[in-house]
């Protein structure tokens, strides 16, 4: 009994591993598989002895003007938007953990409602709006709407960081003398610290796997993000893309995020489940 | 240091329910006081309406001469001691002490030699760097006391401090308290459940219930002369036993046979003894095996069937069950249910003595000294036989003693 | 916060929610949690509620940007072409079978996942760090590698798949490019439910799985008669997230098939419509519909399944 449940557990170890890696490991074969060999068709999961190109797909890539601006453009505007989401979701979050006041319901309820809202809809009208406003294919134009849908996930999250931090310890604060400004600052703050930083994890996932702001707001180089990017590097035949080209700009796409998990592999679960599902 | 002063104060709360109501204190420089109660009795609510957690509904609550209803916690110069502690997980010990310091602009060398002091006294020198997270029960509670301490705070606080520690550790520093409370002589106003911390280290305890003041007094009175049944319940452990009781002139009887009372107690109770039944309070340890007894002292014996016996070295608790008639079962039934028990069978308690060889199923002679017995009304559980001089302030009778009480008691 | 206080005070919010209007300690709460919250609140309507209003407006009116100066009203007009249309009800039917597909698999693997995760005892690390790259990983690679994956040229899925002739096309029709995409969708997803999942299952106490192991109930039994139970808020939360999200697929229809044999969703026929044919009048009334839709599907599946939306909400 309890022998096959180990075995159980171990095969279901490695079919985890298999889920999660194989596609990796293939997108990152593909992308040494030389263009030659690709246009000429080169089916298989590893490339063939003599269809291996090396890094120079790599090279190719980011020789590729377009696509280190798009990098370019994904880290600055994802690092910025993230960045305001998280000061924004802070003071929501602590309002919300802490405060009573009226509009609560209303709040939590219109960010449910945003963690709903289907994207596509608002294409056309931001679209519109922000040709109007002068702000369509630019950085700004892009943040603005990554901001606002980041943050009912970093209210949340933030929120159950804060609920977490004993009420007590604010309370103590201001008996010792502290005003409720001193009282977020000294004590709030550095205990919450490590939920605003999971929260901003989540915000940057989000903002950088976006896709439909991406291909919806932008027309050019100028705030054109990696996602959006990588599917504008199509040829004419939507069904003979230089796919070996596409899987090395796929993998320098995913490198912050191979890194940032590696990293903070805790606090991204905890995060995640702390602010999606509690209870 | 200051006195602290609450009148009539009321707290309600959006749903019109009082937490507290109508509570008047009287607490004098240096005195320690004690709100004690079982859940829901609105002693935390009070504490933090002195502190300034909580919002006044009505009434005046002083600290020294100054009225500070209104003033923010951080202008009322008081220290508190939170159940869970509430260190701060982010600073060191050292910091967690200094805290209130650097928060009022404190010199260094001042905020270090305070410190310092307070760790001495605290005995926490060697853990001032550590995190309060790497602590002990026992230590955190302590530097707790230490940020209280290093204030030259009017008055201190305490919300149940002892509830998360166990129960030898309890101990330990219950006594600690109560030397540093009277080595700094500074106003106490300390919350527990607990009734022996109530008793060990009040000046005065206060009882409250539902939010009402029921007695104010210090332990010897509240024990000796309890106010209510509810108070009678409250204070002692075991608790008291109450039995029905049919009263004419001086003889009381009960379950288990009559036995006399003195005639200062007949004579105050004649009056409701005539409208039926009494409840009669007598506590476990003013019983007693009567083949131990010395044949000299006053008292009745009667005799009764022990169904357990708990031996416990130094005394041994008996238990002998009796029936009740509806009207007290009803009674007594609220009673457990205003103490946060569960009313299980009607049964006396008895405290033996250690010697005593009464086993269970004997069929034993139980010696009790009645002249200790309390009567009370059924209907509204107030204690007719109370000795009014020795009982300090009691909920619905004059305010005129609790008036003179803080002189008697400090 | 104390327990012995009154029941009113058992935790500092109901404590808090109990303090008549008129103090001004509540007065002034109240100010201050509204100015805190006001910037956040402010900016999601702004991106989202204010250009749903301009939608329903434009919706009105024959309006295509390619001649936008012979915009004219045409009350419900664009409605009723739009649902007269067999191409939205199509592609709704497709949306559907998609979301539900999906989120069957997600549930169930997700679940086994779980188990594996919380039982595991070596790796914690390991596993989790590789649950979390699909998570992590752009949609539009995922469905990138997928498309590559199962390409007939350069893909690797129909020399490993023995029934399959190696030049087959998955692609070319309606039923294998779906699965396909639906594959994509699947792998992205399934360790964010498994997450979620994890996160459900820490929560059922051990105590009381072992007590119905004493009790004699047998392993099935045990995860259908105490561990499901259980989770049963944190299921049915993760399902509605996760249906609604499948329901707005549109990532890897786009890279992956483009919207070819039938494969089109909701959100990528608006898109079309919008974007690439810039037929703003009718596109709004589809954002629109798109939106009622997705309400209605959250308010099904809030019936339906009996979902807690408080914990939902985190109100709890």
């Amino acid at each position: 009994m309890r022998g096959t449940n180990k075995v159980g557990i171990g095969v279901g170890f490695i079919l985890i591993m298999v889920w999660c890696l194989l596609p990796v490991a293939w997108i990152i074969s593909l992308s040494f598989k030389s263009q030659e060999a690709i246009t000429a068709g080169s089916p298989g999961f590893l490339p063939t002895s003599g269809g291996s190109a090396g890094f120079q797909n790599y090279v190719d890539v980011l020789n590729d003007e377009q696509f280190r601006r798009a990098i370019f453009n994904s880290i600055g505007i994802c690092l910025i938007a993230t960045a305001l989401s998280v000061i924004l979701a802070t003071l929501a979050a602590y309002a919300i953990a802490r405060l009573e006041f009226k509009g609560k319901r209303f709040v939590l309820t219109t960010a449910l409602a945003i963690a709903m809202f289907p994207v596509v809809s608002l294409v056309s009208p931001l679209f519109d709006m922000w040709r109007t406003l002068g702000i369509y294919d630019t950085w700004i134009g892009l943040i603005i709407p990554y901001m606002s849908f980041t943050l009912p996930l970093a209210i949340w999250t933030l929120s159950a960081f804060f609920r977490e931090i004993p009420w007590e310890m604010e309370q103590a604060a201001q008996v010792d003398g502290a005003t409720s400004w001193q009282a977020f600052r000294k004590v709030i703050v550095p205990l919450a610290a490590p939920g605003v930083f999971t929260a901003a994890i989540l915000t940057f996932f989000f903002a950088w796997n976006d896709f439909v702001f991406g291909i919806s707001l932008t027309s050019t180089e100028a705030a054109r993000p990696i996602p959006a990017a990588l599917s504008f590097f199509v040829g004419a035949d939507p069904f003979n893309r230089p796919a070996s080209l596409l899987a090395a700009g796929a993998v320098v796409s995913t490198i912050p995020i191979i890194l940032i998990v590696l990293v903070f592999q805790r606090k991204i679960v905890a995060g995640l489940t702390s602010g999606a599902v509690k209870g | 240091m200051a006195s602290i002063t609450m009148k009539n104060i009321v707290k309600k709360y959006g749903d019109g329910f009082p937490a507290v109501n109508d509570v008047s204190i009287d607490i004098a420089d240096g005195e320690f006081v004690i709100l004690v109660g079982p859940s829901g009795c609105g002693k935390s609510t009070l504490l933090r309406m002195i502190v300034g957690l909580e919002d006044i509904t009505s009434g005046d609550m002083m600290i020294g001469e100054k009225k500070v209803n209104d003033l923010a916690p951080r202008d009322r110069n008081l220290a508190m001691v939170f159940q869970n502690y509430a260190l701060y997980p982010h600073l060191t010990v050292f910091e967690n002490i200094a805290f209130p310091l650097r928060l009022a602009g404190a010199s260094e060398s001042e905020i270090t030699e305070k410190v310092n002091a307070a760790s001495k006294t605290l005995e926490l020198d060697e853990h001032l760097q550590r995190k309060p997270g790497n602590l002990s029960g026992g230590q955190r509670q302590r530097v707790a006391m230490g940020r209280a301490i290093v204030r030259d705070a009017d008055a201190f606080l305490f919300d149940e401090p002892l509830s998360n520690l166990d129960a030898k550790l309890r101990g330990q520093m219950r006594s600690e308290i109560s030397r540093l409370q009277k080595r700094l002589g500074i106003t106490t106003v300390y919350v527990t459940h607990d009734q022996t911390e109530a008793m060990t280290l009040g000046d005065r305890v206060a009882v409250l219930k539902r939010g009402v003041l029921q007695q104010l007094a210090s332990p010897r009175q509240l024990y000796s002369n309890p106010g209510n049944l509810f108070v009678a319940g409250f204070i002692g452990s075991p608790p008291m036993n109450f039995l029905p009781a049919k009263v004419s002139g001086t003889s009381v009887e009960l379950p288990f046979g009559t036995v006399q009372i003195p005639q200062d107690k007949a004579d105050k109770v004649a009056a409701s003894a005539a409208n039926g039944l009494l409840m009669a309070g007598i506590r476990p340890e003013h019983f007693e095996d009567a083949a131990v007894v010395d044949a000299s002292r006053q008292g009745s014996t009667f005799r009764a069937k022990v169904d357990v016996v708990e031996w416990l070295g130094n005394e041994a608790y008996a238990y002998i069950p009796f029936e009740a008639p509806p009207e007290v079962r009803e009674q007594l039934e609220q009673l457990e249910r205003d103490l946060d028990g569960e009313s299980l069978r009607t049964q006396l308690v008895v405290s033996l003595d250690g010697t005593s060889r009464i086993a269970e199923g004997d069929e034993a002679e139980i010696w009790v000294d009645s002249s200790k017995m309390h009567l009370f009304d059924p209907a509204t559980g107030e204690n007719l036989t109370v000795d009014l001089d020795n009982a300090g302030y009691i909920h619905g009778h004059a305010m005129a003693e609790a008036a003179e009480q803080p002189a008697a008691a400090g | 916060m104390s327990t012995v206080t009154a029941p009113a005070t058992k935790d500092g919010v109901n404590e808090k929610k109990a303090v008549p209007p008129d103090s001004d300690r509540m007065k002034a709460e109240n100010r201050l949690g509204q100015r805190l919250v006001a910037p956040a609140l402010a900016l999601m309507l702004l991106v989202t509620a204010f250009p749903m209003l301009r939608s329903l407006y434009l919706s009105l009116f024959d309006y295509s940007l390619t001649a936008p100066d012979e915009r004219e009203f045409v009350g419900l007009q664009n409605y009723i072409t739009a649902l007269s249309d067999s191409a939205l009800w199509l592609t709704t039917l497709n949306t559907v079978f998609i979301m539900v597909v999906t989120v069957a698999f997600e549930l169930v693997i997700g679940f086994a996942f779980a188990l594996v995760m919380h039982r595991v005892v070596f790796a914690r690390g390991l596993i989790r760090t590789s649950i979390l790259i699909p998570y992590g990983i752009i949609t539009v690679v995922s469905g990138f590698a997928w498309q590559f994956a199962f390409s007939n040229t350069n893909g690797f899925v129909n020399s490993w798949l023995p029934f399959l002739d190696s030049t087959f096309n998955w692609f070319g029709q309606y039923g294998s490019a779906i699965a396909a995409i639906m594959v994509s969708e699947i792998w992205k997803t399934t360790p964010f439910m498994s997450l979620l999942l994890l996160a459900g299952l820490a929560q059922v106490s051990e105590d009381m799985v072992e007590a119905a192991k004493v009790d004699g109930a047998t392993w099935l039994q045990r995860m259908t008669k105490v561990v499901l139970p259980n989770m049963r808020a944190a299921i049915m939360v993760a399902v509605l997230f996760r249906a609604l999200d499948a329901y707005r697929v549109f990532d890897n229809i786009f890279v992956m098939t483009n919207g070819a044999v039938g494969t089109r969703s909701v959100s990528f026929l608006t898109y079309q419509q919008v974007v690439e044919q810039f037929q703003f009048g009718i596109g709004s009334a589809l954002s629109v519909l798109l939106f009622l839709s997705v309400l209605l599907i959250a308010f099904l599946i809030v019936k339906l399944f009996k979902v807690d939306l408080a914990s939902a909400r985190q109100e709890k």
